[in-house]
C-alpha cells in the first residue's frame, strides 16, 4: 500500500550493518510524507549486486525542531529520501 | 568555512596551504580500476579514445547549464511549472542529458529558502552543475548543513530573516536537488541569456544569492 502525501510516518530505529541509505540522525524520528517518488530497486542491495526488490521511495519532511531539540529555528525542516522499508507503518 | 585553513604551518608564499602530494602507493581500489580497465581495452570492450571522451563529456558540464534552466525557468512560466513538476523532463527539453537520474527542483521564493546537502556522501546534479565545489563533500558541510543550516548560510553571507522558513534537502537515495533561486529585483528587461549571467553555482546549491544586475 503507497501511503499518500500528508501521511504522518515514524523512521524505525533499526541500525543494520553496509550500505544503508536512512541516515543516522533521522532514525526514530517523525515526519509527514511530502510526495511519492515511485518505484526504485533497493540500493542497499544493490551496492552489494545481489538481486534487488523493488521498493516504494518516499520524500518525508521533518521539523528541525523535532530533530534538534536546540535548533535555532524550530520551524524550518528537513526532507529526505526514505524508503518504504524504513517507514514504520505500526507506529502511533 | 569555504576558506578556512587549519594548517598554518604549511603555507605557500601567497598565503594558502600546500596540497599534500599524491605520490603514495595506489590504493586497492585505484589498482582495481586500472586493472579493469586495461582488460577491457585489451579485449575490445572500450577504447582509450571512448574512455577520453567519456571524461571530457564529464568535464565539460558546468553550472552554466544550470544557470540556463533557472533563466528559462524566470522566463517562461509553463516551462517554470514543468520544472517544478518533473525536473528531469524539463532538463532533457533543454538539451540536457539527465542520464538515470531524477531531478527535483525547489523553489526559493519571498518566504521560503531551500538549501542543498548529501550526508551520505556527495549527490550532487552534475549534469546542470558539473562537479561539485570541494567543500560540499566534506565532512564539515554534509554535517553543519543539517544541524545547523543558518549558522552555516551566515559563513557564506547569507542571513536569512528569523521569519523565513529553511528547508533544507538531503539526498540520501535517487533525487538529485537544484535550488530555483528567486529572480532579482530590477531584471525585468534582461533577456534569459542576460539573466543566466547572474546565476551562480552557490545560488542553485542554495549556498548564495543570485548577482545583482
Amino acid at each position: 500500500m503507497t501511503l499518500s502525501p500528508g501521511t504522518k510516518v515514524r523512521i524505525k530505529t533499526m541500525a543494520p550493518l553496509g550500505h544503508i541509505r536512512t541516515p543516522h540522525y533521522l532514525r526514530g524520528k517523525t515526519g509527514v510524507v511530502e510526495r511519492v517518488l515511485g518505484p526504485f530497486k533497493n540500493p542497499e542491495q544493490l551496492a552489494y549486486m545481489v538481486p534487488a526488490p523493488t521498493r516504494t521511495l518516499y520524500r518525508v519532511r521533518f521539523e528541525m525542531g523535532h530533530i534538534w531539540p536546540d535548533a535555532e529555528a524550530p520551524q524550518d525542516t528537513l526532507d529526505a529520501e526514505i524508503y518504504e522499508h524504513w517507514i514504520d507503518q505500526d507506529a502511533p | 568555512m569555504p576558506h578556512d585553513h587549519h594548517d598554518h604551518d604549511h603555507l605557500s608564499p601567497s598565503g594558502h596551504p600546500y596540497r599534500k602530494d599524491n605520490d603514495g602507493q595506489l590504493t586497492y581500489w585505484q589498482t582495481m580500476e586500472i586493472a579493469i580497465r586495461e582488460l577491457m581495452v585489451e579485449k575490445g570492450e572500450l577504447t582509450p579514445a571512448q574512455i577520453q571522451a567519456q571524461i571530457d563529456a564529464m568535464d565539460a558540464r558546468s553550472p552554466a547549464n544550470g544557470a540556463a534552466v533557472v533563466a528559462r525557468a524566470w522566463t517562461d512560466p509553463e516551462f517554470k511549472q514543468r520544472l517544478l513538476e518533473n525536473g528531469s523532463d524539463a532538463a532533457r527539453e533543454m538539451g540536457f542529458d539527465i542520464g538515470p537520474m531524477h531531478l527535483v527542483a525547489v523553489e526559493n521564493t519571498s518566504d521560503t529558502h531551500n538549501l542543498i546537502v548529501c550526508t551520505l556522501c556527495s549527490c550532487y546534479p552534475r549534469n546542470l552543475l558539473g562537479l561539485p565545489p570541494d567543500w560540499y563533500k566534506t565532512r564539515e558541510y554534509r554535517s553543519r548543513a543539517v544541524r545547523e543550516p543558518r549558522a552555516v548560510l551566515r559563513e557564506f553571507g547569507v542571513e536569512l530573516p528569523a521569519d523565513m522558513t529553511l528547508r533544507v534537502h538531503d539526498s540520501t537515495a535517487d533525487m538529485r536537488y537544484i535550488v530555483l533561486p528567486a529572480r532579482p529585483e530590477g531584471t525585468e528587461n534582461l533577456t534569459a541569456e542576460d539573466l543566466a549571467k547572474l546565476v551562480t553555482r552557490d545560488s542553485m546549491i542554495g549556498t548564495g544569492l543570485p548577482k545583482a544586475p
